[in-house]
């Protein structure tokens, strides 16, 4: 009543939003058939969610079963919708947060871990400089010759990205990233 | 059938698929990518196909079926325009969870990705708007994928799916995979009972509110005639108000003690008020869309929420829920029943001054219009039509619109399964193709499609179906002239600018109705209405019923743009002054 009185908003309310966005990492496993991974990003771009990173492939050969790792920023009631439409894809059996999961067995977070290609070309000092930043990071030379080098590097993403600004005014030419593989510490499975 | 005869064309398999899945009609348009399947139509007798005139119509035509019958409605249209043009049905049963199995051709497999004739990604156009879908490379894998589209369609919460068959799939010969007894998809597996602990939480809440109500959805529906059943049941044990959706009409009968009417942003206003106010909210099969919800921060402040639902995603997606319980509506309710009457019925007097509440808000009479002896009022024109077909078998379709909210106030809905109409997605164009399904399922009901002169016009070509197939749909349309929910809205948010929302320009619907083989007939005076209905009513034809109607006339009451349930805007106060200042400039940026 008296509704030309009142404060307004819309019929399409968009609610404030008073949550904060959390980074989560999920593992979705699927039935690897086609359209599957078409699915899962469509429902992240249909509904509106982001993809921080995303690898997948497959995991059980017998059961023609992937694992999808993704890594993705929203809300918390974002995120348990995120899951929620993720378990509706028929294809999807089964949809674990590593995050949560991670916090319910006692740990900070799940292990993550990334794969990195990085090419650097140069000569002198550079590539003498390269040679000896890529020892201090573990990374392993791949391929090489007298102008090259390409280095493996696998660790945690700070890890990756701070190698690769290392290498940068070294003679970075390209890199290549598989995105983030994930699991929880302890016995337990998936 | 033995081994020998298990052998046969991909085109065989997919009519013995859906005879082994009980589908006796098929909705249909042929082109070159399903020839074979049609050609094999032309051999059999079992299944009966209805020629449509645009595959839009077939894919509302399946939904009608589908949701007058329980059953899915199977489309079978041609590849590249036969599929994009059935995308509009398939969202329209994806949102209103709806029952359908869309078969569609698809160029050979050789030629998918060469940009072939008629050639359309369809699995990949389809893939958002179906609940699952597959395109078929080897004949061998056909009938297995046919019936799990049917189990998948049907089951859990229900939905359109595709199967797309490349025409040398349907060419090919294999081995026929027999409909399997039990599921074969491990990671699809639909929960139906409802957890035991939840179900006690709830009924305790319900057992201890003063002010409770129950709001139900489509889900009751869909959920099967028993849960209907059910409904009622509980609403009698716990003696609280019900009100429900669009999608839920029904489901508890109109003529019931304790129905308050249809909630939401048309809804009655002792449903709002009710929803606003009470202290238990029991949701069952209701999505808590936005148009029943209305603003959110100020929806249903002080109350306790249960929400029953079989999608998990449904739940805590917009309003946040103290007791979810994931299950069919059917079995959770069988529970929510049992565990009522095994526990102590509360007393009665704890409600009283809820319904002595209740009834005040009722003396409001929120659906009250001013009477006019000249012209007929659209709402008078429903109780009419209410008041001469409720004592027949009757079923109601509507179109989208100003028109389709009068039908959900002003007509009567006793049973489940009688109302079909487009909630989710709002498709201008559904009703006529949907009372053409309807009929086919129920060839002697009096099916009826409440109508728009607007909205008529999407899908009036459909015509020609029904008078084809001898399907005597009657089409009342109420005819303003104008596309009266977007006039409306455009009073209401943009100044009374009514940019393009007039049709200068009407086809005469009476010649239209004759030109297609059918009947017309116009009516613009109140005191003629009650001898035309009955003359449609009684002709044997599809009928056109061109229903002239008040043109200015508004829908009330509404919850304004960005209102809460208990803000709306109610027919007495809805002055021009207030219908223009209705809502601010804020609210108009958020519509």
């Amino acid at each position: 009543m008296n509704a030309q009185h009142q404060p307004t908003g819309s019929a399409y309310f968009i609610a404030k939003e008073t949550q904060r966005p959390e980074t989560h990492t999920l593992s979705v496993l699927v039935a690897n058939e086609p359209g599957t991974l078409a699915r899962v990003i469509g429902l992240f771009s249909g509904r509106g969610y982001n993809i921080d990173s995303l690898t997948v492939s497959e995991t059980e050969h017998e059961a023609h079963l992937s694992r999808i790792t993704i890594v993705t920023t929203a809300t918390p009631h974002v995120l348990e919708q995120i899951k929620a439409q993720l378990e509706r894809i028929v294809p999807v059996h089964r949809v674990v947060d590593l995050t949560v999961r991670s916090h319910e067995l006692g740990h900070d977070k799940p292990i993550e871990r990334e794969l990195a290609l990085v090419k650097v070309t140069g000569t002198g000092d550079n590539r003498v400089e390269a040679l000896r930043l890529a020892d201090a990071f573990r990374a392993q030379v791949i391929d090489a010759n007298t102008e090259h080098f390409i280095f493996e590097i696998t660790g945690r993403v700070s890890k990756i990205e701070q190698f690769i600004a290392i290498m940068k005014p070294l003679g970075l030419v390209e890199i290549c990233r598989t995105g983030i593989a994930a699991m929880n510490r302890g016995p337990q499975g998936m | 059938m033995t081994g020998k005869n298990m052998e046969m064309t991909g085109a065989e398999m997919v009519l013995q698929a859906m005879r082994d899945n009980g589908v006796e009609h098929i909705f249909g348009y042929p082109g070159g990518a399903v020839l074979p399947i049609y050609d094999e139509l032309h051999q059999q007798d079992t299944i009966e196909h209805i020629l449509v005139r645009h595959e839009q119509g077939a894919g509302h035509m399946a939904e009608g079926y589908a949701r007058s019958t329980g059953k899915p409605g199977v489309v079978l249209v041609t590849s590249g325009p036969g599929a994009t043009n059935v995308v509009t049905a398939l969202q329209d049963a994806l949102m209103d969870s709806i029952p359908m199995v869309c078969i569609t051709g698809q160029v050979p497999t050789s030629l998918i990705g060469t940009d072939a004739f008629q050639e359309c990604d369809t699995v990949g156009i389809t893939r958002p708007c179906t609940k699952h879908n597959w395109l078929v490379k080897d004949v061998n894998d056909l009938a297995r994928i046919i019936h799990e589209a049917f189990r998948i369609a049907t089951s859990g919460r229900p939905g359109p799916v595709v199967v797309d068959v490349p025409k040398d799939v349907q060419f090919a010969t294999g081995i026929y995979t027999p409909k399997p007894d039990v599921s074969v998809k491990s990671s699809y597996q639909p929960k139906l009972s409802g957890d035991l602990d939840q179900i006690r939480a709830a009924v305790e809440l319900m057992a201890g509110a003063r002010r409770p109500i129950i709001y139900s959805g489509g889900g009751v529906i869909n959920s099967g005639p028993e849960a209907s059943q059910l409904l009622r049941e509980l609403v009698e044990l716990t003696g609280a108000p019900i009100t429900s959706t669009l999608m839920g009409l029904g489901a508890y009968p109109a003529s019931g003690k304790n129905w308050l009417g249809m909630l939401g942003m048309h809804g009655a206003y002792e449903a709002n008020m009710a929803m606003h106010d009470c202290d238990v909210m029991l949701c069952i099969g209701a999505r808590f869309d936005d148009r029943i919800t209305g603003r959110l921060d100020a929806f249903s402040p002080n109350s306790k929420k249960i929400h029953i639902d079989i999608d998990a995603s449904s739940i805590n997606k917009i309003v946040r829920v103290d007791v979810p319980i994931i299950g069919d509506v059917g079995h959770v309710l069988e529970d929510m029943v049992r565990l009522w009457r095994a526990s102590k019925a509360p007393d009665r007097k704890q409600i009283a001054d809820w319904w002595s509440q209740i009834g005040r808000w009722r003396g409001r009479n929120s659906f009250a219009y001013a009477a006019n002896a000249d012209v007929i009022m659209p709402q008078y024109a429903i109780q009419r039509l209410y008041e001469l077909t409720k004592d027949r078998d009757t079923y109601i379709t509507t179109e989208v619109g100003q028109h389709q909210m009068w039908a959900a106030q002003f007509y009567g809905f006793e049973q489940p399964n009688r109302w079909m109409t487009s909630g989710g997605l709002g498709t201008m164009g559904y009703g006529f193709p949907a009372a053409i399904g309807v009929q086919v399922a129920h060839r002697d009901s009096l099916v009826i499609d409440i109508a728009g002169d607007a909205s008529i016009q999407m899908c009036i070509q459909e015509m020609s179906c029904a008078v084809q197939h001898e399907l005597p749909v009657k089409i009342f349309i109420l005819n303003n002239q104008y596309m009266g929910m977007v006039r409306q809205w455009q009073q209401l948010l943009h100044g009374n600018r009514l940019s393009h929302s007039y049709t200068e320009s009407m086809p005469d619907f009476v010649k239209l109705a004759e030109a297609y083989g059918g009947v017309g007939i116009r009516c613009d005076k109140p005191r003629d209405l009650d001898d035309a209905i009955r003359t449609m009513i009684d002709t044997p034809q599809p009928v056109i019923f061109d229903c002239r109607v008040a043109s200015l006339a508004n829908c009330f009451p509404m919850i304004p743009s960005g209102k809460a349930h208990n803000d709306m805007l109610l027919p007495d106060e809805a002055t021009d002054e207030a219908v223009a200042s209705a809502i601010d400039a804020k609210g108009r940026a958020l519509v």
